[in-house]
Order: structure tokens, then C-alpha cells, then sequence
């Protein structure tokens, strides 16, 4: 296991994140991968390969250097995709399969939610829903959201 | 030791020889034929005597040498053989239970070995002092009585009165909540009353051609409205009050019966179907629940107001009260008819009930199975069955239950006949004014409204307390492995564990016999034997899952039964063939023993698991949801997982039961790549099929029907060419053959080994 910087990280002209260990000068493109992306996001990121074999682990990125860490935050950024709801605008009916039409900070959509499982309290006040394709969306606090979205919410809770 | 009544002991004490005592007597209840005749065997300080009943005589061996007294048993019965050199002198049989006939073997060996008779005296001293009084047997046995008694106790209502112990936190509400249903009954009580002056001062004047009273008429009308008011705002505090105070019985009722159930031993759960089990603890309680809340609420109220209906009605006109009240015996003897056979249906029907959910139960988890097997239907055939039985005997109830109500409304408008025809007998002998019938129509009005309402408290009490007695059957059942009295807190170990003689019974079977091992502190043991010699009874008991039946277990050298239990099983790491995994996210799963741990050591123990990798692949990493519902994980990975979940505890002592063979050969060097690392320092009992797992074992243990019958390293074994050696041979020839399949079919088994 390689542990702080006795690597070197940069993006090659593919546009990839590569790794060079300082002993061995063949570049290996890896991702990162945050080991607790819900509890503790900031924290515990491992740069695993292509083949899931793990090739340096980072504490907290808080240690890392500045250019370190712009490249993996940058990487985790277009990797990840957790849109937050901020409004619930309606629902299709009440009896899943569901279709709830919501407002996110990304942009307005609708997905599926195949069945009141899929929604994992992540706090008390926080929740995370996942569609039928998996994509994840977060609402952040419960009680933030406007009376007509919490009503919404409530059937399913 | 004597375990004889009274009149045994006077014949046995009549056939002594001067000088000579009874060490050991035992009463027996089977003849050789296997009928139930008494009969005492006994050994003496000069001989072994036996009688049977209805024997003219006494058959006496005087101790010799060549003598042996030996016992065994099957399915609890059990044969007591006196035999000589060459043949079989006499046998008895006798029916299982306590050690008195274990006794009486080791006492008569004793006696033969001593030989000389004088000398009984000192040997006596020896015995009383070889009797550690077996909590386990004494246990069973009380359990056996509590359980025989309970069965003869047929449920009654007043299990209902068990309940008190649970509403005795609450009584200062209950006693508010009791004095507003008393008022709010009386309020509602008003009305009626006021109708008499209504009527008498206020109405007939008129007819008779007097102006309407208007201000009277306000002051009784207003009474009316008040009256109203005020019975609403009681009735509303007063239910919304006792709601919640049962709604809180019901809470703690449950949490204590599932804590309570938490706490028993292996043993209540193999006995027990999960289905039966989650319906005492759900639907049960949910019943008495609403019992409390609910109908024993309306019930109170229906007595309190019949109570206070026949004062009122006898203060009025004691003859009209009379008539009037007539019906309640006979309403009363026909609720007391129709109860015996209710509770006897709905006791059917909840048991009933428990078998459906028991077919579900079984059928769910073992979904794969039914489906391998294309049983689909005959799994639904069974639960067609079930319910089945379930629509007949609720008919049965229905039956009786439909005529019940009808019968009531038919007493309610009779009464009311009878009444009317009375009440205007006395009018016209002008005993009693209209406004007084007025009154009393409008009284048994409700009265009987409320008797028709409380004829369904009989169904309902029935149910509730066989809920009761079904839920106490849970709190009444004690733990066969009793937290010692003042246990001894266990802080460190050093994980030196020693067996001394153990036996272990399970009800008639014997499964451990004798067992005596040392393990040294940070040695790795192999348990190896076919199956059913007893490796994972020897596992359960050094967990204390089972209390052993004889011999004791040491723990650095205290008695393990004077530990607390919770801070010895703190030092256990148990990994198990089949992974448990929990529904919750992977690091609660692995931080499932440690909760208080922090992502760095759950990280650190899933890597030396072995685990780290495979989780980071996974969408949410150490946040993805594993268990029931959750993230399929394949055998391997989920075992993986419950490795790390040991390795995180830091446990001294290490069990390992089979935690490899449900994997293929590459998942297994993973695995056991991990599990070198979980071994290193600690005490390590492993279990495992595959003997080529065990090469790292400082000693393998093998076991045979319940005995070790060699120990030894694996090259020590291999050459003495015994019992190892065989199992060793006969698995090398299968591995040969399985190796080359298991390379082709890896594939296959690991999608066998997933979870869904």
C-alpha cells in the first residue's frame, strides 16, 4: 500500500487522472473512490485502478497538497452524481411505482421510485431516494422543505 | 444420596446387616419389560441390593472384583447392567433423568475398589463432597414442573391480572383516568333524569291546558345541554388519558418480552419457530393493547353506569327498578354459557393463526430451496391448508359468536315490552307519573344499548387473555444459562481455556461424553471429526451457548458459569459458516461489535479482512446497504465481511466454525489469507471439513461420537497412521477429484454462494 506522497498524480492528454509512483516511473490511470461517500465524505478516499486493485489511500484530502487536491476533487465532481431535491412539485399517485416530479440544484425532472425501500434515512432529517436506475437524490434536510413537499414526502415515510 | 420415599426407606433400612449403610439409592420406575413397577436399586457400604415391587425377596451382590455396574440409554430410556467377567448378572431399566444412577455407578465402583467394608465411613465423606449440586439439572427439572403445571392451568381470564405489573408504573394516571370515567358516566346520566321533571312539570301541565312554564323549560333544557358539554369534555380527557397510558403498558410490554427473549438461550430458539415467536411479540401485544385501551375502557364504563342506572331507577321506584332489571341475570348466565366455548374456539384460532405465519416463516427464507425443488406448489398447498383450517374452526366460533349478539338485542326489546306493559299498569293505578316511565325508558334505553356493546367484552377478554398467557409464556421461561449470581467481571484474559470431564446432554442424547482439553493462551486448535462428533456442540459450549451438563469449563482458570456472561463473550470473536449479515450499511455491519468505532479501524479490520477492495467497488463504498432488502454480496464476500467484523473487536479468544466451507477453493485462500491475519496472538478453536485448512494448527483435536480420540500435530497424527490419518486419506482422494472440478465450475459457485 502506497500512503502520502510517495506518488505523484497528474492528467494525461486522454483527459484521465494517472498515478506515477516515484519508484516506478510507468503511469497508471486510476479513479478515486470515496470510501464513505455518505457518512464521512471528506475523509477516506482510495485511488484504485482499473482493475478495483487499491494503489494509494488518502486520509483526508485536507492533507493533501493544493494541486493534489483540486485534480481529485475535480475527478470525484464529474464522477458523481447526487442531485439534491429542493421541492417535491407532485407525485403520480401513492402506491409505488411512484413518479414524483421534483426541483433539484440541478435543473427540474421526474424519476421513478420503485418502492418506499429505496428511500434510506441517512439522519433523522436527511434522506437519500434512489430511482429504478439507482441514481441517487438527497434532500438534504426534511424539515427545509416547503409545507407542499414535506405533505408529499409524508406518504411515503 | 437418597433419593427414596419414605416407605422404600424403612424396607431397605430393615434388610441392613449391623453396621452397614446406604451410600447411594435409587428408585427406579420400569420393570425389564418396560412397565411402570417402583423398584430401588441401592449400594451399601457391604453390597449392591435390588427390589422390585411385587418381588418376594431382595437380590444382593456382595462386591468383588470381577463386578462392574455400567449404564446406557437411548431416547431416555436407560439400561443399568450389573456384569461379571463373563456374563450379564442382572439389569434394570429405568427412565432418564438427574444423576442418581450416574451416582450410584460411580459409588458402586468406588465400594469395589475400597473392598473392605469398615472403611465406608471416610469414603462417605468422599461422595458428599463429589456432589456439586448440577445447577442445570435442577434448572430442567423446575422448568419441566412450571411448564407441567402451566399446561394444566388452562387460560384463564385472571392471566389478565399478570398484566399489573406492567401497569404499575402508571397507576397515579389510571387512578385520574378511573375517576374521570366515573364523572363523565355520571353526566351522562343527567339527561335521562331531567327528562322526568321535563316531562311531569312542564309538558303533562300543559296538556292539561296550564301556559308552557318557559322558565323552567330553560333551566331543564340548559341542565340538558351542560350535562352534554360536560360528559363530552370528560369522556374526551378521560380516553385520550387511558390511550396513552396503555398504548405505554403495551410499549413496555413488548420491549420487555423481546429484551426477555434476547436473553434465552440457544436452546428456546432452536425449539421455536420465528413465525410463532414474531406473532407473540407483534400481533399479541397489539391485541392486548387495544384490549386495554379500548374495551376494558368501555367495559368500566358499561359496569359503572349499570351500577349507577339501578340506583337511580331504585331511588325512583324500587318495582319499576326491579322489572326493569330483570333480564340482567339471564343476560348474564347466557354470557357465562356462551364463554367456555368461545375461548376454547379463539385459543384454536390463535394457534391457528401461528401456524399460518409460521408456513410463511418457513416457506420466505427458504424461498431458493422451494423454487430448486419446483415445490411452489405444494408450499402454497400447505398455506391453502393452513388458512383452510383456519376459515373451518373460525365458522366453529362464528357459529356460536352470531347467535350471541341477536339473542341479546331480542332480551333488550323484551325488557323494554316488559316495561312499557308494567309501567302503565302502575300509571293507570297511579303509582308512578308518565314522567317517571319517561325516564326510565329513556334510561334502559342505553342500558341495554350498553349490555348488547358488553356482551362483545366476553369474545374480546377470552382473546386478550390468551394473548397474555401467551405472551407470559415468553417472561416465565428462564435462561437455561443463568447469569451467575455475583458474576465475576472479566475485564482481560489471557484466553486460556481448559475442559475438565465435559459432558453435554441434549434432553436424552448424549453428545459430549468426557471431554478433557487444554488450550494454552495464543495456541491454534483444530477441532476435526466427522460430523455430528460434537466439534460445534464443544464450540457452543466454550461460548456458553449451552451450560455443559457435567465437568466444568475454565476460562484462566475461573468457572465459566461464574462469569458474567456479556463480559466473557466481549473477548469472543465467532465466525460462523453461514455470515449473518444485518440489514445496514457494510461499516455497521463490520462495527457491529465495536459500534463506538471509528472509520479508520473499520477500514483497517476490512482490510485485513481482505474486504477493503471489493467494498470500495461498491456504488457507496462502506455506505452501501448489505442484509435483508440490501446489497447482494456473494458467500465469500458476505464472510469476508463477518472476519472483519471479528478482527475489529480485537478478541483474545477466536472461533472459527467451518468459516471456509461454504466457499470455493480460490474464495477460500482469500478468506484464509484473512484469516491468517485474524489468528496471530490469540486463542483459536477452528472447525473446518476441509482438514488442508488446518495446516496453520498448533494441535488438531479429533473427535469421534462425542469423545476425543486423538490429539496431536498434523504430522504426529499422519504417523501414527489412526483415525486422523483414515479421514485424511479418504478426504485426499475426493479433493483430488473435486480439485479439478471446482477449477471449472468456480464460476458457478460463487454465483451459488450469492445471497439473492
Amino acid at each position: 500500500m502506497i500512503h502520502m506522497l510517495d506518488y505523484h498524480l497528474n492528467r494525461n492528454s486522454y483527459g484521465r487522472m494517472v498515478l506515477t509512483i516515484a519508484s516506478n516511473p510507468t503511469e497508471k490511470e486510476v479513479v478515486p473512490v470515496r470510501a464513505f461517500p455518505i457518512s464521512n465524505p471528506l475523509q477516506a478516499i482510495a485511488l484504485v485502478d482499473m482493475q478495483g486493485y487499491e494503489l494509494a489511500w488518502i486520509d483526508s484530502l485536507a492533507k493533501l497538497p493544493q494541486d493534489f487536491r483540486e485534480l481529485i476533487e475535480d475527478e470525484l465532481a464529474s464522477r458523481e452524481f447526487i442531485p439534491e431535491i429542493k421541492r417535491i412539485v407532485k407525485l403520480s399517485s401513492f402506491i409505488t411505482p411512484v413518479t414524483w416530479f421534483v426541483e433539484t440544484d440541478r435543473g427540474n425532472t421526474d424519476f421513478v421510485l420503485k418502492g418506499e425501500e429505496d428511500i434510506r434515512r441517512l439522519s433523522t432529517s436527511s434522506l437519500m431516494i434512489a430511482d429504478q436506475y439507482g441514481v441517487c437524490f438527497l434532500i438534504k434536510n426534511r424539515a427545509m422543505l416547503d409545507h407542499h413537499s414535506r405533505k408529499l414526502l409524508d406518504h411515503f415515510l | 444420596m437418597n433419593y427414596l420415599p419414605t416407605y422404600w426407606n424403612d424396607e431397605l433400612s430393615s434388610q441392613l446387616a449391623c453396621g452397614e449403610i446406604v451410600l447411594v439409592s435409587v428408585r427406579i420406575e420400569l420393570n425389564t419389560q418396560l412397565q411402570f413397577v417402583e423398584g430401588i436399586v441401592a449400594v451399601t457400604s457391604q453390597r449392591l441390593m435390588a427390589k422390585m415391587h411385587g418381588d418376594e425377596a431382595w437380590q444382593n451382590w456382595h462386591f468383588h472384583d470381577d463386578l462392574r455396574l455400567v449404564q446406557r440409554d437411548h431416547a431416555g430410556i436407560g439400561f443399568l447392567e450389573l456384569l461379571d467377567a463373563h456374563k450379564r448378572i442382572a439389569y434394570w431399566r429405568y427412565r432418564f433423568g438427574g444423576d442418581a444412577i450416574k451416582e450410584l455407578i460411580e459409588c458402586f465402583a468406588q465400594q469395589r475398589k475400597l473392598h473392605a467394608p469398615n472403611d465406608s465411613n471416610s469414603f462417605l465423606h468422599s461422595v458428599t463432597q463429589d456432589q456439586i449440586p448440577n445447577k442445570n439439572s435442577v434448572q430442567e427439572l423446575s422448568g419441566f414442573l412450571a411448564d407441567s403445571e402451566s399446561i394444566e392451568k388452562a387460560t384463564s381470564t385472571w392471566n389478565l391480572l399478570r398484566l399489573w405489573r406492567f401497569a404499575k408504573p402508571y397507576k397515579g394516571r389510571l387512578l385520574i383516568g378511573f375517576l374521570l370515567t366515573l364523572c363523565s358516566t355520571a353526566a351522562t346520566l343527567v339527561p335521562p333524569y331531567l327528562t322526568m321533571p321535563l316531562m311531569d312539570n312542564v309538558l303533562i301541565p300543559y296538556q292539561n291546558g296550564e301556559p308552557i312554564n318557559t322558565e323552567l323549560a330553560t333551566f331543564y333544557l340548559s341542565g340538558l345541554l351542560a350535562a352534554a358539554v360536560i360528559a363530552w369534555i370528560l369522556g374526551w380527557t378521560r380516553t385520550y388519558m387511558l390511550a396513552r397510558v396503555s398504548e405505554r403498558i403495551g410499549a413496555d410490554l413488548r420491549t420487555t418480552t423481546y429484551e426477555h427473549l434476547l436473553g434465552l438461550s440457544h436452546d428456546y430458539f432452536g425449539g421455536k419457530r420465528t413465525g410463532d415467536l414474531m406473532a407473540r411479540i407483534g400481533t399479541e401485544t397489539d391485541r392486548i393493547n387495544l384490549f386495554l385501551s379500548l374495551h376494558l375502557l368501555d367495559f368500566a364504563t358499561d359496569v359503572i353506569m349499570i351500577v349507577m342506572t339501578a340506583i337511580i331507577l331504585f331511588s325512583i321506584n324500587p318495582w319499576l327498578a326491579l322489572v326493569t332489571l330483570a333480564p340482567l341475570p339471564i343476560i348474564a348466565w347466557l354470557i357465562h354459557l356462551v364463554r367456555d366455548r368461545l375461548r376454547i374456539g379463539f385459543e384454536k384460532v390463535d394457534r391457528i393463526w401461528a401456524e399460518v405465519n409460521n408456513v410463511l416463516a418457513d416457506t420466505i427464507p427458504g424461498i431458493r430451496v422451494v423454487k430448486a425443488f419446483a415445490q411452489e406448489k405444494r408450499e402454497s398447498e400447505r398455506f391453502r391448508a393452513a388458512n383452510l383450517r383456519n376459515l373451518q374452526i373460525n365458522d366453529r366460533v362464528n357459529k356460536i359468536w352470531s347467535l350471541f349478539t341477536p339473542t341479546v338485542t331480542l332480551l333488550t326489546e323484551i325488557g323494554l315490552l316488559v316495561v312499557w306493559v308494567f309501567g302503565i299498569w302502575q300509571i293507570s293505578h297511579d303509582e308512578i307519573t308518565v314522567g317517571v316511565l319517561t325516564a326510565f325508558l329513556a334510561y334502559i334505553g342505553r342500558f341495554y344499548l350498553r349490555l348488547d356493546s358488553m356482551s362483545r367484552i366476553v369474545s374480546i377478554t377470552q382473546k386478550a387473555a390468551a394473548g397474555t398467557k401467551r405472551i407470559f409464556d415468553i417472561l416465565d421461561h428462564q435462561s437455561s444459562i443463568p447469569e451467575s449470581k455475583n458474576p465475576i467481571s472479566f475485564k482481560t484474559t489471557q484466553g486460556r481455556i481448559e475442559l475438565q470431564n465435559v459432558s453435554f446432554r441434549h434432553g436424552t442424547r448424549s453428545i459430549t461424553d468426557n471431554v478433557s482439553l487444554t488450550i494454552e493462551s495464543g495456541e491454534m486448535v483444530g477441532l476435526v471429526g466427522h460430523s455430528g462428533s460434537g466439534k460445534s456442540t464443544l464450540v457452543n459450549l466454550i461460548c456458553r451457548f449451552h451450560d455443559v451438563t457435567e465437568g466444568a469449563i475454565l476460562i484462566d482458570g475461573y468457572d465459566l458459569r461464574s462469569l458474567s456472561i456479556a463480559d466473557y463473550r466481549r473477548h469472543i470473536g465467532l465466525v460462523l459458516q453461514e455470515p449473518f449479515l444485518f440489514y445496514g450499511t457494510i461499516a455497521d455491519n463490520i462495527a457491529y461489535g465495536k459500534p463506538t468505532a471509528t472509520w479508520s479501524e473499520i477500514v483497517e479490520a476490512a482490510r485485513a479482512a481482505h474486504a477493503h477492495e471489493f467494498i470500495l467497488r461498491l456504488p457507496h463504498g462502506y455506505d452501501s446497504i448489505v442484509g435483508e432488502r440490501g446489497q447482494t454480496l456473494s458467500g465469500g464476500e458476505r464472510q469476508r465481511i463477518s472476519i472483519a467484523r471479528a478482527l475489529l473487536i480485537n478478541p483474545r479468544i477466536l472461533i472459527l466454525d467451518e468459516a471456509t466451507s461454504s466457499v470455493d477453493t480460490a474464495t477460500e485462500k482469500e478468506i484464509q489469507k484473512a484469516l491468517e491475519n485474524l489468528v496471530q496472538g490469540r486463542t483459536t478453536i477452528a472447525i473446518a471439513h476441509r482438514l488442508s485448512t488446518l495446516r496453520k494448527a498448533n494441535r488438531l483435536v479429533v473427535l469421534d461420537c462425542g469423545k476425543i480420540v486423538e490429539i496431536g500435530s498434523h504430522t504426529e497424527l499422519m504417523a501414527r497412521e489412526g483415525f486422523y490419518y483414515r479421514l485424511y486419506q479418504a478426504q485426499a482422494r475426493n479433493i483430488d477429484t473435486e480439485d479439478t472440478t471446482t477449477t471449472n465450475s468456480s464460476t458457478e459457485h460463487s454465483s451459488s454462494g450469492e445471497y439473492k
